[in-house]
């Protein structure tokens, strides 16, 4: 373990090269040569007429695309809107519960995927102890794309109130009192003041909801009734195209979810940075 | 993009004054919302799983663990998860070290690779084994020229859950270590102890509650991974079956009653780590508390 390496500031503690050279291998041999293998796949195996034919302009992949995007966007604002004002209420208000209500926002975290999928479908349904108050309104979400919103809006709410919840405990409180001094009412002071400084961590957030919902797959699959052209997300379709041996239409979809991915990440970085030096 | 799971290390509460709070009905109003929004998409659906599971009685519930499908299924959900979490745990805390304690370039691409697994599709965790080790995979016809049997078996499952479990224990170390910094190591190396002494003796039981949180939390994302395994699996009945995929195949059996005492079991698990997270978060809160007390008091005398 030498400690003279140029990239690497000199410290006196061991361990470095064992715990990196571990980190390194179990991340390439697990992570990072799987993922390349994939890209790798559709740039050796595919051709690029049938990348475009099967994972770009099939009209059923397409629509699997709207939706899952359509879907996800919707579910990530509504979790900006509603996390804002769990992480408001957790943060500066005092009631009954609230150490419970506290902890059950990571609930998402912790219950698997095909729990709250079942759980969702037949709270939902038609017959279930929330959809038989929306039925006779008309109202259908189970079995349609309502319902993909609500499993994803479940699956994001954590990302939110967790980012937005620090951002408003660093708050000064100072600069409200100064607002309030200055004659704003306490709207302007929440629309001038407080919001353009948590905005960074409730957009991060905001991001980070939106790029679980889109890899979602779990939850979905038992509410959205997996109806063709209608409501199937791309996840699931690249499961159905795997069962039918279909590789390259897997593999297509599979690396256009990814690019999704990695530039959400990229997204989240730059977002975390901005958030960083907005609040220093 | 894990930002959210971490133990959040501080919380301050300051007195606000008239101005600086909202009227009470406004409060009530943001309360009730609040209240309302986390009923609907959480506690309904946590308590509907129970409900349902003990809805017919409790031999009902007990009768879906005495098939020998389920029994299978919570065995592989097990074996999995023995092996899965302390690799991770393992792998967490190496990468932790590395990461939080010394200071090197390209840090921040490490952490972000760390991450990776979280921000892609658990299907395409699944997908990238298919490729690599299915039956047209690219090891495909050398495995199966040597009778090894990756996907549709147990390997299968455990690399994918593997995959997806990885990042948990040293996205919950590395913020704790970084906050506790390198200074007591340091001493403890020139009172003479030996790296492993120094790691055992003074680094562990200092990250002892973020880690036993995050191997909780790896635990409860092994035992209940869906999307990954789904694809691995191959949906064998009483051979690759794990709990979440049987709960899958009684719901769309409609077993009801089956499907959602095994799904309490995976609820229970996910409720046990929410308790342990508070517990640890209100442990922390304390011995911060505690320290700050100290050197204040230190500071006056």
């Amino acid at each position: 373990m030498s400690h003279g390496i140029a990239w690497k500031q000199r410290s006196v503690l061991p361990g470095f090269g064992l715990s990196m050279g571990l980190t390194l291998l179990y991340l390439a041999l697990l992570v990072l040569i799987p993922l390349a293998g994939l890209v790798l796949f559709t740039g050796t195996w595919i051709t690029l007429a049938e990348f475009w034919d099967k994972a770009v302009a099939d009209p059923r992949v397409l629509a699997s695309y709207r939706l899952s995007f359509g879907a996800s966007l919707i579910a990530a604002s509504l979790n900006g809107v509603f996390g804002l004002i769990v992480a408001w209420v957790l943060v500066r208000y005092r009631f009954p519960g609230k150490r419970f209500i506290d902890a059950i926002v990571d609930l998402p975290f912790a219950l698997p995927t095909a729990v709250s999928g079942i759980a969702l479908t037949t709270l939902y349904a038609r017959t279930g102890w929330v959809g038989r108050w929306l039925d006779p309104l008309g109202i259908q979400v189970a079995y349609a794309w309502p319902g993909i919103v609500i499993a994803l809006t479940l699956i994001g709410l954590p990302f939110v109130v967790r980012t937005v919840q620090p951002a408003l405990e660093d708050l000064d409180h100072e600069i409200e009192e100064a607002s309030a001094s200055l004659g704003a009412t306490r709207w302007q002071t929440f629309r001038r003041v407080i919001l353009p400084t948590v905005f960074p961590a409730l957009l991060t957030g905001f991001a980070m909801a939106f790029a679980r919902a889109i890899g979602e797959f779990g939850s979905v699959y038992f509410i959205a009734g997996n109806m063709p052209m209608k409501t199937e997300i791309a996840p699931l379709l690249i499961i159905i195209k795997l069962e039918q041996f279909d590789y390259v239409g897997a593999t297509g979809i599979g690396v256009v979810m990814l690019v999704a991915a990695f530039v959400l990440l990229l997204v989240i970085n730059l977002l975390q940075w901005w958030s960083r030096r907005y609040q220093a | 993009m894990a930002a959210g799971i971490a133990l959040r290390m501080r919380a301050r509460s300051e007195q606000a004054t008239a101005a600086t709070t909202e009227s009470p009905l406004t409060r009530w109003l943001l309360i009730g919302t609040a209240l309302g929004f986390l009923a609907v998409f959480l506690f309904l659906p946590l308590v509907l799983v129970f409900v349902y599971a003990f809805g017919q009685g409790i031999s009902a519930y007990l009768a879906a663990f005495a098939e020998p499908d389920a029994r299978t299924a919570i065995r592989l959900t097990l074996i999995t998860a023995a092996i899965a979490v302390p690799v991770n745990t393992a792998f967490g805390v190496a990468a932790a070290w590395a990461i939080a304690k010394f200071e090197f370039k390209g840090k921040n691409l490490l952490i972000t690779l760390v991450d990776l697994p979280f921000a892609v599709s658990p299907v395409i965790a699944g997908l990238i084994f298919v490729l690599l080790f299915g039956a047209r995979g690219w090891f495909g016809p050398w495995l199966h020229a040597h009778d090894i049997r990756i996907i549709f078996a147990t390997p299968g499952i455990v690399l994918a859950t593997l995959f997806v479990t990885f990042p948990f224990v040293a996205r919950e170390l590395i913020p704790l270590m970084q906050a506790q910094g390198t200074e007591e190591e340091q001493s403890a190396l020139t009172l003479g102890a030996t790296g492993w002494q120094t790691f055992w003796r003074v680094t562990l039981p200092n990250i002892k509650w973020g880690l036993i949180y995050g191997v909780i939390l790896c635990n409860a994302r092994a035992m209940g991974e869906f999307g990954a395994v789904s694809v691995v699996s191959g949906h064998i009945r009483g051979q690759t079956n794990t709990m979440p995929l049987h709960i899958e195949i009684l719901y769309n059996d409609y077993q009801f009653a089956a499907a959602f005492a095994v799904a309490s079991l995976l609820a229970f698990l996910a409720v046990i780590t929410l308790v342990v997270k508070s517990f640890v978060e209100w442990k922390s809160a304390r011995t911060h508390a505690a320290v700050e007390r100290e050197s204040q008091g230190g500071g006056s005398s």
